[in-house]
């Protein structure tokens, strides 16, 4: 079980990362009013077919050859249908597959979101030959985070130095700060 | 609200020192198992870790990455150093104070932390 959303969505991450994607989207979504946590993750991966999209809910099926068993997408439905939620994925072979969670934000058994900022600092650093547009709202209001614009900027200076990598910290915690103003989620 | 303006900022002032940075070949990687098992263990918070004191040391010949799942799950956090010219050193169990001390051991001053490997604690 992973006990945070953040870690889940990490790990589903992880798995367009290992399906060779060049771009990977992350969307968090809070609607108080409408009391919903959605998150959805999008990538240009090389996407499932129908027959591995029906077995992939099944924790015994997964295409590794490490192990036996797939767990991430089995917690992360379950995750969200516990709260009256609900998960969904599409995909087309070779060009994309698109993960959509929602979740009751107020629901007694949602997982809190957790360390999301870590959860996006350490793809990004860990990944710097791919790039990740992460956008995080709460009651209208967002913010995001595009690796192509950064790379824009700093050309061939790496991710992972010092000023760069403090900064892409400090900007993902205190644009989130001003987004939900510390709204425990 | 922070912008990339910043950014700007911290490009100009270290252009002058690039040119600077290894070869890729000279380099040695640090990667985190970061599959379901890793990250289930674990394994966010030590390669958090790792990163930030790579950077706070300016080991600038050390890349932090990460890879999927190696098959065992059972002693994750996975953490293998791979030096040039070196054979793999695999840690298993890792946590952060761990991962500050195969830096501090095996990164900086060479010394492998035996007590930490696959090879070790499997005994």
């Amino acid at each position: 079980m992973l006990p945070e959303i953040s870690l889940n969505i990490l790990d589903i991450a992880n798995n367009s990362i290992r399906a060779g994607a060049s771009l990977v989207k992350i969307e968090v979504r809070i609607n108080k009013e409408e009391d919903i946590l959605t998150v959805k993750i999008s990538d240009n991966g090389c996407g499932m077919t129908r027959e591995q999209i029906s077995r992939v809910e099944d924790p015994f099926f997964t295409t590794r050859t490490t192990r036996d068993v797939g767990l991430g997408i089995p917690f992360l439905k379950q995750a969200a249908e516990i709260t009256g939620g609900s998960m969904s994925i599409e995909s087309i072979p070779d060009k994309s597959t698109i993960i959509n969670a929602s979740f009751g934000l107020s629901h007694i058994d949602r997982m809190p979101l957790g360390d999301i900022c870590s959860s996006i600092y350490t793809l990004i650093l860990a990944n710097q030959n791919i790039d990740f547009l992460y956008i995080y709202e709460c009651d209208g209001k967002e913010y995001q985070l595009d690796t192509r614009e950064l790379r824009q900027i700093l050309g061939d200076i790496p991710f992972n130095t010092p000023e760069v990598a403090g900064f892409i910290r400090n900007f993902l915690i205190e644009n989130k700060n001003d987004i939900d103003e510390g709204y425990s989620i | 609200m922070k912008s990339l303006e910043e950014l700007r900022a911290i490009r100009e002032s270290m252009q002058a020192q690039m040119g600077l940075r290894n070869e890729e070949g000279n380099q040695t990687r640090i990667v985190v198992g970061m599959a379901t098992c890793g990250i289930a263990s674990g394994a966010r918070p030590v390669l958090t870790a790792l990163s930030d004191i790579v950077q706070e040391k300016g080991l600038t010949n050390v890349m932090v990455t990460q890879t999927g799942c190696i098959g065992l799950c059972q002693y994750e956090p996975i953490v293998e150093v791979v030096e040039p010219g070196k054979d793999k050193v695999t840690y298993i169990k890792m946590t952060p104070e761990k991962a500050l001390e195969v830096i501090d051991q095996h990164i900086v001053r060479g010394q492998v932390v035996s007590k930490y490997t696959i090879s070790e604690m499997m005994e």
